[in-house]
Protein backbone atom coordinates (compact mmCIF):
# COMPACT_ATOMS: atom_id res chain seq x y z
CA UNK A 1 0.00 0.00 0.00
CA UNK A 2 1.55 3.52 -0.88
CA UNK A 3 2.45 5.52 1.73
CA UNK A 4 2.31 9.04 0.71
CA UNK A 5 -0.54 9.08 -1.40
CA UNK A 6 -4.13 8.20 -1.20
CA UNK A 7 -4.49 6.09 -4.17
CA UNK A 8 -2.45 3.61 -6.46
CA UNK A 9 -3.59 5.28 -9.61
CA UNK A 10 -1.99 6.53 -11.91
CA UNK A 11 0.98 4.15 -12.25
CA UNK A 12 3.89 4.34 -14.54
CA UNK A 13 3.45 1.46 -16.90
CA UNK A 14 7.27 0.47 -17.60
CA UNK A 15 8.17 -0.26 -21.27
CA UNK A 16 11.43 -2.53 -22.15
CA UNK A 17 13.75 0.65 -22.07
CA UNK A 18 12.49 2.42 -18.21
CA UNK A 19 12.11 -1.58 -16.78
CA UNK A 20 15.68 -1.29 -15.26
CA UNK A 21 14.95 1.70 -13.58
CA UNK A 22 11.66 0.58 -11.98
CA UNK A 23 13.58 -2.58 -11.01
CA UNK A 24 16.23 -0.41 -9.53
CA UNK A 25 13.16 1.37 -7.33
CA UNK A 26 12.02 -1.67 -6.05
CA UNK A 27 14.93 -2.43 -4.70
CA UNK A 28 15.12 1.14 -3.13
CA UNK A 29 18.14 2.33 -5.41
CA UNK A 30 17.95 5.47 -8.31
CA UNK A 31 19.27 4.72 -11.41
CA UNK A 32 20.12 6.77 -13.90
CA UNK A 33 21.49 6.24 -17.05
CA UNK A 34 25.49 7.32 -18.59
CA UNK A 35 26.77 6.99 -21.84
CA UNK A 36 30.18 6.23 -23.22
CA UNK A 37 31.08 9.96 -23.69
CA UNK A 38 30.06 10.67 -19.73
CA UNK A 39 26.62 12.13 -20.51
CA UNK A 40 24.39 11.49 -17.05
CA UNK A 41 20.58 12.05 -18.13
CA UNK A 42 16.75 11.07 -16.76
CA UNK A 43 14.42 10.19 -17.64
CA UNK A 44 15.31 6.22 -19.22
CA UNK A 45 15.88 6.54 -22.55
CA UNK A 46 17.28 4.55 -25.91
CA UNK A 47 20.15 6.99 -27.08
CA UNK A 48 21.90 9.98 -25.20
CA UNK A 49 20.14 13.02 -25.26
CA UNK A 50 22.73 14.71 -25.58
CA UNK A 51 25.20 12.97 -28.37
CA UNK A 52 22.53 10.09 -29.43
CA UNK A 53 25.27 7.82 -28.39
CA UNK A 54 23.66 4.33 -27.86
CA UNK A 55 26.65 2.58 -25.15
CA UNK A 56 24.66 3.57 -22.43
CA UNK A 57 24.66 2.26 -19.24
CA UNK A 58 22.85 2.28 -15.75
CA UNK A 59 24.28 4.08 -12.77
CA UNK A 60 23.38 4.46 -9.36
CA UNK A 61 22.33 8.15 -8.00
CA UNK A 62 23.17 9.39 -4.69
CA UNK A 63 19.80 10.29 -4.36
CA UNK A 64 21.05 13.36 -2.70
CA UNK A 65 19.14 16.64 -4.88
CA UNK A 66 18.10 19.95 -4.29
CA UNK A 67 15.00 21.67 -5.11
CA UNK A 68 15.14 23.19 -8.72
CA UNK A 69 11.25 24.29 -8.21
CA UNK A 70 7.71 23.40 -6.65
CA UNK A 71 4.37 24.21 -6.30
CA UNK A 72 1.74 23.09 -3.73
CA UNK A 73 -1.16 22.00 -5.68
CA UNK A 74 -4.15 23.41 -3.65
CA UNK A 75 -6.50 21.59 -6.11
CA UNK A 76 -6.30 18.27 -6.89
CA UNK A 77 -4.45 18.53 -10.51
CA UNK A 78 -6.39 15.30 -11.71
CA UNK A 79 -9.26 13.46 -9.94
CA UNK A 80 -7.28 10.63 -8.89
CA UNK A 81 -4.91 13.17 -6.50
CA UNK A 82 -8.33 14.23 -4.77
CA UNK A 83 -7.50 12.89 -1.48
CA UNK A 84 -3.90 14.10 -1.19
CA UNK A 85 -4.13 17.74 -1.67
CA UNK A 86 -3.02 20.20 -0.79
CA UNK A 87 0.16 18.24 -1.68
CA UNK A 88 3.88 19.29 -3.21
CA UNK A 89 5.04 18.53 -7.00
CA UNK A 90 8.61 19.36 -7.58
CA UNK A 91 11.23 19.27 -9.92
CA UNK A 92 14.39 18.13 -8.20
CA UNK A 93 18.16 18.45 -9.22
CA UNK A 94 20.03 15.14 -8.65
CA UNK A 95 23.41 15.91 -7.56
CA UNK A 96 24.73 13.91 -10.46
CA UNK A 97 23.08 16.71 -12.61
CA UNK A 98 19.63 15.58 -13.81
CA UNK A 99 16.14 16.67 -13.09
CA UNK A 100 13.16 14.44 -12.22
CA UNK A 101 9.15 15.22 -11.33
CA UNK A 102 8.50 14.08 -8.43
CA UNK A 103 6.85 14.59 -5.02
CA UNK A 104 8.27 16.01 -1.37
CA UNK A 105 6.74 14.64 1.12
CA UNK A 106 7.24 14.43 5.12
CA UNK A 107 7.86 18.35 4.72
CA UNK A 108 4.82 21.24 5.48
CA UNK A 109 4.17 22.75 2.31
CA UNK A 110 4.56 26.15 3.70
CA UNK A 111 8.10 25.24 5.11
CA UNK A 112 9.32 24.12 1.54
CA UNK A 113 12.04 27.08 0.14
CA UNK A 114 13.62 26.44 -3.31
CA UNK A 115 17.37 25.44 -3.51
CA UNK A 116 16.79 23.04 -0.56
CA UNK A 117 18.44 19.93 0.00
CA UNK A 118 16.35 17.04 -0.64
CA UNK A 119 17.50 13.28 -0.14
CA UNK A 120 15.02 10.67 -1.98
CA UNK A 121 12.44 8.03 -0.44
CA UNK A 122 11.27 5.09 -1.97
CA UNK A 123 7.54 4.37 -1.77
CA UNK A 124 6.26 0.95 -2.34
CA UNK A 125 2.79 1.45 -4.22
CA UNK A 126 2.29 -2.11 -5.32
CA UNK A 127 4.49 -5.20 -5.54
CA UNK A 128 5.45 -3.98 -8.92
CA UNK A 129 5.83 -0.67 -8.53
CA UNK A 130 8.21 1.93 -5.94
CA UNK A 131 7.75 5.77 -6.87
CA UNK A 132 10.71 7.49 -5.79
CA UNK A 133 10.05 10.52 -3.41
CA UNK A 134 12.45 13.33 -1.78
CA UNK A 135 12.26 14.59 1.78
CA UNK A 136 14.69 17.51 3.18
CA UNK A 137 17.75 16.27 3.70
CA UNK A 138 18.72 14.49 6.86
CA UNK A 139 14.66 14.20 7.87
CA UNK B 1 19.98 36.53 -43.03
CA UNK B 2 17.73 34.53 -45.33
CA UNK B 3 14.21 33.92 -44.20
CA UNK B 4 11.09 35.64 -45.20
CA UNK B 5 10.61 38.17 -47.58
CA UNK B 6 7.51 39.64 -46.39
CA UNK B 7 5.45 38.60 -49.65
CA UNK B 8 2.83 36.65 -47.93
CA UNK B 9 0.03 38.60 -46.14
CA UNK B 10 -2.63 37.94 -44.42
CA UNK B 11 -6.23 39.18 -45.90
CA UNK B 12 -9.31 37.72 -44.01
CA UNK B 13 -10.28 36.09 -40.52
CA UNK B 14 -13.24 34.38 -39.29
CA UNK B 15 -13.72 33.78 -35.83
CA UNK B 16 -16.43 31.94 -33.23
CA UNK B 17 -16.87 33.84 -30.26
CA UNK B 18 -15.52 31.47 -27.79
CA UNK B 19 -18.40 30.04 -25.62
CA UNK B 20 -18.22 28.64 -21.93
CA UNK B 21 -21.30 26.31 -22.41
CA UNK B 22 -21.57 25.95 -26.18
CA UNK B 23 -25.42 25.49 -27.03
CA UNK B 24 -24.88 23.58 -30.60
CA UNK B 25 -22.18 20.92 -30.95
CA UNK B 26 -20.27 20.84 -34.21
CA UNK B 27 -18.75 17.59 -36.49
CA UNK B 28 -15.27 18.55 -36.70
CA UNK B 29 -15.04 18.72 -40.34
CA UNK B 30 -18.01 20.86 -40.53
CA UNK B 31 -16.77 23.36 -38.38
CA UNK B 32 -13.73 22.84 -40.99
CA UNK B 33 -16.05 24.51 -43.70
CA UNK B 34 -17.94 26.61 -41.71
CA UNK B 35 -14.57 28.74 -41.06
CA UNK B 36 -13.26 28.36 -43.98
CA UNK B 37 -16.50 29.75 -45.55
CA UNK B 38 -16.32 32.64 -43.28
CA UNK B 39 -12.96 33.18 -43.94
CA UNK B 40 -12.92 33.44 -47.53
CA UNK B 41 -16.48 35.83 -47.58
CA UNK B 42 -13.87 38.52 -44.99
CA UNK B 43 -10.92 38.35 -47.10
CA UNK B 44 -13.43 38.76 -50.41
CA UNK B 45 -11.87 35.27 -51.85
CA UNK B 46 -13.77 32.31 -53.39
CA UNK B 47 -13.29 28.66 -52.61
CA UNK B 48 -11.35 28.50 -55.84
CA UNK B 49 -8.87 30.46 -54.56
CA UNK B 50 -7.94 28.37 -52.08
CA UNK B 51 -4.46 25.98 -52.68
CA UNK B 52 -2.72 25.26 -49.08
CA UNK B 53 -4.15 24.07 -46.04
CA UNK B 54 -2.58 24.35 -42.66
CA UNK B 55 -5.04 22.61 -40.14
CA UNK B 56 -4.98 21.25 -36.48
CA UNK B 57 -6.11 17.61 -35.97
CA UNK B 58 -9.75 16.44 -37.37
CA UNK B 59 -11.38 13.77 -34.84
CA UNK B 60 -13.13 12.15 -38.15
CA UNK B 61 -9.98 11.03 -39.28
CA UNK B 62 -9.08 8.86 -36.25
CA UNK B 63 -5.57 10.57 -36.23
CA UNK B 64 -4.93 9.61 -39.69
CA UNK B 65 -4.69 11.26 -43.15
CA UNK B 66 -5.99 15.03 -41.94
CA UNK B 67 -5.37 16.85 -45.34
CA UNK B 68 -7.46 14.11 -47.28
CA UNK B 69 -10.35 14.02 -45.23
CA UNK B 70 -10.19 17.79 -45.71
CA UNK B 71 -9.69 18.52 -49.21
CA UNK B 72 -12.14 16.24 -49.83
CA UNK B 73 -14.42 17.91 -47.89
CA UNK B 74 -14.05 21.27 -48.59
CA UNK B 75 -13.59 20.46 -52.20
CA UNK B 76 -10.24 22.01 -52.82
CA UNK B 77 -6.79 21.00 -53.91
CA UNK B 78 -4.24 21.72 -52.13
CA UNK B 79 -0.73 21.63 -52.74
CA UNK B 80 0.74 21.80 -49.52
CA UNK B 81 -0.98 20.51 -46.82
CA UNK B 82 -0.26 20.02 -42.92
CA UNK B 83 -1.55 19.17 -39.48
CA UNK B 84 0.70 21.52 -37.32
CA UNK B 85 0.32 19.97 -33.96
CA UNK B 86 2.35 22.90 -31.84
CA UNK B 87 -0.19 23.67 -29.01
CA UNK B 88 -1.21 26.82 -28.11
CA UNK B 89 1.26 28.02 -30.93
CA UNK B 90 -0.64 26.08 -33.63
CA UNK B 91 -2.14 29.03 -35.16
CA UNK B 92 1.46 31.31 -35.07
CA UNK B 93 2.78 27.89 -36.62
CA UNK B 94 0.10 27.78 -39.29
CA UNK B 95 0.30 31.22 -40.32
CA UNK B 96 4.12 31.14 -40.22
CA UNK B 97 4.18 27.53 -42.01
CA UNK B 98 1.33 29.34 -44.82
CA UNK B 99 4.00 32.00 -45.74
CA UNK B 100 7.19 29.88 -46.43
CA UNK B 101 4.82 27.38 -48.89
CA UNK B 102 3.87 30.89 -50.15
CA UNK B 103 7.16 32.65 -50.63
CA UNK B 104 8.80 29.54 -52.06
CA UNK B 105 5.44 29.01 -54.59
CA UNK B 106 4.34 26.03 -53.84
CA UNK B 107 0.56 27.58 -53.31
CA UNK B 108 -0.58 30.64 -53.25
CA UNK B 109 -3.35 30.96 -50.50
CA UNK B 110 -3.98 28.88 -47.71
CA UNK B 111 -6.13 28.63 -45.22
CA UNK B 112 -4.92 28.68 -41.48
CA UNK B 113 -7.84 26.69 -39.43
CA UNK B 114 -8.11 25.43 -36.13
CA UNK B 115 -10.80 25.11 -33.56
CA UNK B 116 -11.52 23.21 -30.54
CA UNK B 117 -15.73 22.08 -30.20
CA UNK B 118 -18.03 20.08 -29.02
CA UNK B 119 -18.78 17.00 -30.59
CA UNK B 120 -22.18 15.05 -31.42
CA UNK B 121 -22.15 12.41 -29.23
CA UNK B 122 -21.52 9.26 -31.37
CA UNK B 123 -24.69 7.26 -31.27
CA UNK B 124 -22.56 4.09 -31.34
CA UNK B 125 -20.64 4.99 -27.94
CA UNK B 126 -16.45 5.67 -28.23
CA UNK B 127 -15.32 8.71 -27.74
CA UNK B 128 -11.83 10.98 -29.20
CA UNK B 129 -9.05 8.49 -29.87
CA UNK B 130 -6.00 11.45 -28.60
CA UNK B 131 -5.37 11.05 -25.07
CA UNK B 132 -1.94 12.73 -23.65
CA UNK B 133 0.19 10.14 -21.52
CA UNK B 134 -0.38 6.41 -23.57
CA UNK B 135 1.90 3.93 -22.80
CA UNK B 136 5.83 4.98 -23.51
CA UNK B 137 4.90 8.43 -23.29
CA UNK B 138 8.13 9.74 -20.73
CA UNK B 139 5.01 12.16 -19.46
CA UNK B 140 2.63 9.65 -18.70
CA UNK B 141 5.69 7.53 -17.14
CA UNK B 142 7.50 10.04 -15.05
CA UNK B 143 5.55 12.62 -14.59
CA UNK B 144 2.05 11.60 -14.21
CA UNK B 145 2.60 9.81 -11.48
CA UNK B 146 3.71 12.32 -9.10
CA UNK B 147 0.70 14.10 -9.97
CA UNK B 148 2.09 16.31 -11.94
CA UNK B 149 -0.91 16.67 -14.58
CA UNK B 150 -2.39 19.38 -16.59
CA UNK B 151 -0.61 22.55 -17.64
CA UNK B 152 -1.00 24.76 -13.96
CA UNK B 153 1.50 22.98 -12.47
CA UNK B 154 3.96 23.82 -14.82
CA UNK B 155 3.42 27.42 -15.24
CA UNK B 156 3.01 26.87 -10.99
CA UNK B 157 6.71 26.24 -10.81
CA UNK B 158 7.76 28.71 -13.52
CA UNK B 159 6.29 31.11 -11.49
CA UNK B 160 8.61 29.99 -7.99
CA UNK B 161 10.87 29.38 -10.02
CA UNK B 162 11.47 33.13 -11.45
CA UNK B 163 10.07 34.76 -7.88
CA UNK B 164 13.11 33.06 -6.40
CA UNK B 165 15.94 34.53 -9.31
CA UNK B 166 14.38 37.69 -10.08
CA UNK B 167 11.99 38.62 -7.72
CA UNK B 168 8.18 38.93 -8.68
CA UNK B 169 4.69 40.06 -6.05
CA UNK B 170 1.96 38.22 -6.85
CA UNK B 171 0.76 42.49 -7.50
CA UNK B 172 2.72 42.44 -10.16
CA UNK B 173 1.39 39.58 -11.80
CA UNK B 174 -1.88 40.24 -11.28
CA UNK B 175 -1.79 43.53 -13.05
CA UNK B 176 -2.15 41.64 -16.31
CA UNK B 177 -4.74 40.30 -15.53
CA UNK B 178 -6.72 43.41 -14.85
CA UNK B 179 -5.25 44.91 -17.83
CA UNK B 180 -6.38 42.27 -20.01
CA UNK B 181 -9.78 42.40 -18.46
CA UNK B 182 -10.53 46.18 -19.11
CA UNK B 183 -9.35 45.44 -22.82
CA UNK B 184 -12.30 42.48 -23.01
CA UNK B 185 -14.82 44.75 -21.17
CA UNK B 186 -14.25 46.73 -24.71
CA UNK B 187 -14.67 43.70 -26.93
CA UNK B 188 -18.34 41.88 -26.81
CA UNK B 189 -16.76 38.35 -27.95
CA UNK B 190 -14.72 38.28 -24.95
CA UNK B 191 -16.35 35.85 -22.42
CA UNK B 192 -15.25 37.55 -19.38
CA UNK B 193 -16.11 41.52 -19.63
CA UNK B 194 -17.07 42.28 -15.89
CA UNK B 195 -13.79 45.02 -14.79
CA UNK B 196 -11.58 43.50 -11.55
CA UNK B 197 -9.12 45.10 -9.44
CA UNK B 198 -6.00 43.55 -8.13
CA UNK B 199 -7.24 42.77 -4.87
CA UNK B 200 -10.30 40.73 -6.89
CA UNK B 201 -7.09 38.71 -8.54
CA UNK B 202 -5.93 38.21 -5.30
CA UNK B 203 -8.70 37.00 -3.50
CA UNK B 204 -9.55 34.41 -5.82
CA UNK B 205 -8.41 31.16 -5.08
CA UNK B 206 -5.18 29.86 -5.05
CA UNK B 207 -5.03 26.89 -7.54
CA UNK B 208 -1.59 25.90 -7.53
CA UNK B 209 0.91 27.91 -5.70
CA UNK B 210 1.15 30.83 -5.94
CA UNK B 211 -1.35 31.26 -9.16
CA UNK B 212 -4.81 32.35 -8.15
CA UNK B 213 -8.01 31.25 -10.71
CA UNK B 214 -8.01 34.91 -12.04
CA UNK B 215 -4.32 34.62 -13.31
CA UNK B 216 -4.95 30.80 -15.39
CA UNK B 217 -7.62 30.69 -18.81
CA UNK B 218 -10.66 29.22 -18.11
CA UNK B 219 -10.83 26.68 -21.22
CA UNK B 220 -14.09 27.23 -23.39
CA UNK B 221 -15.18 26.27 -26.76
CA UNK B 222 -14.30 28.18 -30.28
CA UNK B 223 -12.52 28.11 -33.58
CA UNK B 224 -10.66 30.44 -36.30
CA UNK B 225 -9.59 30.35 -38.95
CA UNK B 226 -7.12 32.86 -41.25
CA UNK B 227 -6.32 33.62 -44.94
CA UNK B 228 -2.98 33.75 -46.27
CA UNK B 229 -2.06 34.53 -49.55
CA UNK B 230 0.84 36.24 -51.76
CA UNK B 231 1.10 39.81 -52.55
CA UNK B 232 -0.57 39.74 -56.19
CA UNK B 233 -3.24 38.10 -54.77
CA UNK B 234 -3.18 40.26 -51.49
CA UNK B 235 -3.96 43.24 -53.84
CA UNK B 236 -7.63 42.50 -54.66
CA UNK B 237 -8.33 41.36 -50.71
CA UNK B 238 -11.34 43.12 -49.21
CA UNK B 239 -9.29 44.95 -46.39
CA UNK B 240 -5.27 45.98 -46.00
CA UNK B 241 -2.79 42.96 -45.57
CA UNK B 242 -1.25 42.06 -43.00
CA UNK B 243 2.60 41.07 -44.51
CA UNK B 244 4.43 38.12 -42.45
CA UNK B 245 7.78 39.77 -42.36
CA UNK B 246 9.53 37.82 -39.65
CA UNK B 247 9.11 34.12 -38.20
CA UNK B 248 10.88 32.47 -35.74
CA UNK B 249 10.31 29.43 -33.94
CA UNK B 250 11.45 27.11 -31.23
CA UNK B 251 11.08 23.69 -29.40
CA UNK B 252 13.22 21.94 -27.03
CA UNK B 253 11.11 19.85 -24.39
CA UNK B 254 7.75 18.88 -23.69
CA UNK B 255 7.55 18.16 -19.72
CA UNK B 256 8.50 21.26 -18.05
CA UNK B 257 10.94 19.37 -16.12
CA UNK B 258 13.28 18.79 -18.74
CA UNK B 259 12.96 22.92 -20.38
CA UNK B 260 16.50 24.05 -19.94
CA UNK B 261 15.88 27.06 -17.88
CA UNK B 262 12.75 28.37 -16.30
CA UNK B 263 13.81 31.67 -16.53
CA UNK B 264 15.46 31.97 -19.75
CA UNK B 265 12.92 30.55 -21.75
CA UNK B 266 13.12 28.76 -25.42
CA UNK B 267 10.70 32.21 -25.98
CA UNK B 268 14.11 34.14 -26.44
CA UNK B 269 15.45 31.95 -29.80
CA UNK B 270 11.84 31.97 -31.59
CA UNK B 271 11.35 36.15 -31.01
CA UNK B 272 15.56 36.84 -31.95
CA UNK B 273 14.83 35.54 -34.98
CA UNK B 274 11.62 36.83 -36.23
CA UNK B 275 12.70 40.59 -35.23
CA UNK B 276 16.58 39.80 -37.05
CA UNK B 277 14.52 38.84 -40.11
CA UNK B 278 12.04 41.51 -40.12
CA UNK B 279 14.37 44.03 -39.52
CA UNK B 280 12.05 45.19 -36.83
CA UNK B 281 13.30 47.36 -33.48
CA UNK B 282 10.62 46.62 -30.34
CA UNK B 283 10.31 49.88 -30.42
CA UNK B 284 8.72 49.78 -33.74
CA UNK B 285 5.66 47.58 -32.26
CA UNK B 286 2.29 49.10 -31.91
CA UNK B 287 0.43 46.21 -30.38
CA UNK B 288 2.29 42.73 -29.01
CA UNK B 289 0.11 39.95 -28.67
CA UNK B 290 1.25 37.75 -26.58
CA UNK B 291 0.55 34.24 -25.71
CA UNK B 292 -1.36 34.00 -21.99
CA UNK B 293 -2.73 31.29 -20.65
CA UNK B 294 -1.36 32.35 -17.18
CA UNK B 295 -0.28 35.66 -16.49
CA UNK B 296 3.42 34.17 -15.58
CA UNK B 297 3.71 33.04 -19.15
CA UNK B 298 3.18 36.88 -20.19
CA UNK B 299 5.78 38.30 -17.85
CA UNK B 300 8.39 36.00 -19.19
CA UNK B 301 7.10 36.71 -22.66
CA UNK B 302 7.72 40.33 -22.35
CA UNK B 303 11.90 39.48 -21.23
CA UNK B 304 12.15 36.77 -23.15
CA UNK B 305 10.85 38.73 -26.24
CA UNK B 306 12.81 41.37 -25.53
CA UNK B 307 10.42 44.58 -24.48
CA UNK B 308 11.77 44.47 -21.43
CA UNK B 309 15.75 43.52 -19.70
CA UNK B 310 15.60 39.94 -17.95
CA UNK B 311 14.01 40.33 -14.23
CA UNK B 312 12.26 43.34 -15.29
CA UNK B 313 8.77 42.33 -16.47
CA UNK B 314 7.28 43.10 -12.81
CA UNK B 315 8.23 46.69 -12.95
CA UNK B 316 7.57 46.73 -16.64
CA UNK B 317 4.32 46.29 -15.90
CA UNK B 318 3.57 48.10 -13.01
CA UNK B 319 5.33 50.83 -14.89
CA UNK B 320 2.86 50.79 -18.20
CA UNK B 321 -0.81 50.72 -18.97
CA UNK B 322 -0.94 47.25 -20.82
CA UNK B 323 -4.70 48.41 -22.21
CA UNK B 324 -5.57 49.85 -26.14
CA UNK B 325 -5.80 53.32 -24.14
CA UNK B 326 -2.23 52.85 -22.71
CA UNK B 327 1.64 53.41 -23.61
CA UNK B 328 1.98 49.65 -24.37
CA UNK B 329 -1.10 47.95 -25.73
CA UNK B 330 -1.12 44.71 -24.84
CA UNK B 331 -3.73 41.68 -25.68
CA UNK B 332 -6.42 44.13 -26.92
CA UNK B 333 -9.04 41.66 -27.23
CA UNK B 334 -8.76 40.71 -23.45
CA UNK B 335 -6.40 38.10 -24.02
CA UNK B 336 -7.02 33.89 -23.29
CA UNK B 337 -7.48 35.18 -19.41
CA UNK B 338 -10.61 37.53 -20.71
CA UNK B 339 -11.48 36.76 -24.49
CA UNK B 340 -11.61 33.11 -23.44
CA UNK B 341 -9.13 29.79 -24.20
CA UNK B 342 -10.84 28.26 -27.48
CA UNK B 343 -8.86 25.39 -26.97
CA UNK B 344 -6.17 25.00 -29.69
CA UNK B 345 -7.69 27.63 -30.99
CA UNK B 346 -6.70 29.99 -28.25
CA UNK B 347 -3.69 31.00 -29.79
CA UNK B 348 -5.15 31.92 -33.12
CA UNK B 349 -7.12 35.01 -31.38
CA UNK B 350 -3.97 36.76 -31.20
CA UNK B 351 -3.55 36.88 -34.83
CA UNK B 352 -7.12 37.64 -35.48
CA UNK B 353 -6.74 40.40 -32.88
CA UNK B 354 -3.85 41.64 -34.93
CA UNK B 355 -5.96 41.24 -38.35
CA UNK B 356 -8.79 43.43 -36.37
CA UNK B 357 -6.48 46.38 -35.27
CA UNK B 358 -4.76 46.74 -38.63
CA UNK B 359 -7.27 46.96 -40.69
CA UNK B 360 -9.27 49.55 -38.29
CA UNK B 361 -12.50 47.24 -37.12
CA UNK B 362 -11.33 46.05 -33.39
CA UNK B 363 -14.30 49.05 -32.44
CA UNK B 364 -14.13 50.37 -29.09
CA UNK B 365 -11.11 49.35 -28.48
CA UNK B 366 -9.29 50.21 -31.64
CA UNK B 367 -5.78 51.48 -31.53
CA UNK B 368 -5.60 55.08 -33.18
CA UNK B 369 -1.76 53.34 -35.04
CA UNK B 370 -1.26 49.92 -35.58
CA UNK B 371 0.96 49.28 -38.45
CA UNK B 372 3.06 46.15 -36.69
CA UNK B 373 2.27 44.08 -34.70
CA UNK B 374 4.42 41.23 -32.39
CA UNK B 375 2.59 37.94 -32.12
CA UNK B 376 3.65 35.29 -30.30
CA UNK B 377 2.49 31.34 -29.74
CA UNK B 378 3.11 29.33 -26.73
CA UNK B 379 2.49 25.38 -26.69
CA UNK B 380 2.30 22.82 -23.61
CA UNK B 381 4.65 23.51 -20.90
CA UNK B 382 6.48 26.16 -21.98
CA UNK B 383 7.42 23.95 -24.92
CA UNK B 384 6.34 25.23 -28.12
CA UNK B 385 7.47 29.08 -28.78
CA UNK B 386 6.61 30.71 -32.76
CA UNK B 387 6.75 34.17 -33.28
CA UNK B 388 5.45 36.05 -35.88
CA UNK B 389 5.73 39.79 -36.85
CA UNK B 390 2.86 41.61 -39.29
CA UNK B 391 3.57 44.76 -41.06
CA UNK B 392 0.47 46.72 -42.85
CA UNK B 393 1.48 48.84 -45.58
Amino acid sequence: MPKYRSTTEPLPVPTPISQPFWDGTRQHRLLIQRCDAGHVFFYPRSHCPRCLSNRLEWVEASGKATLYSYTVARRPTSPDFEADVPFVIAVVELDEGPRMTSRLVEVDPDAVRIGMRLEVVFDDVTEEITLPYFRPAGG
Amino acid sequence: MRGLRGEAAIVGIAEFAPVRRPDRTWMELEAYAELARLALEDAGFTHGDVDGLMTGHVAESGGLFAPGHLTEYLGIGSHVSEVVDLGGATGAGAVLRAAMAIELGLCETALCIVHTLPRPKNPKGGGPTFRMGAWGSPMGEFDYPFGAVGQNYAYAMIANRYAYEYGLTDEQRAKVAVDQRTNAAANPKAVFRDPIDIDDVLNSPVIVDPLHMLEIVMPCFGGAAIVVTSKEKAKRAKHRPAYIIGGGENTTHLSVTYDPSFTETPIKAAADRAFAMAGVKRSEIDLASLYDCYTITVLLTLEDTGFCGKGEAGKFVEEHDLTYRGDFPMNTHGGQLSFGQAGMAGGMSHITEAYLQMTGRAGERQLRRCDTVFVHGNGGLMSEQVSLILRGE
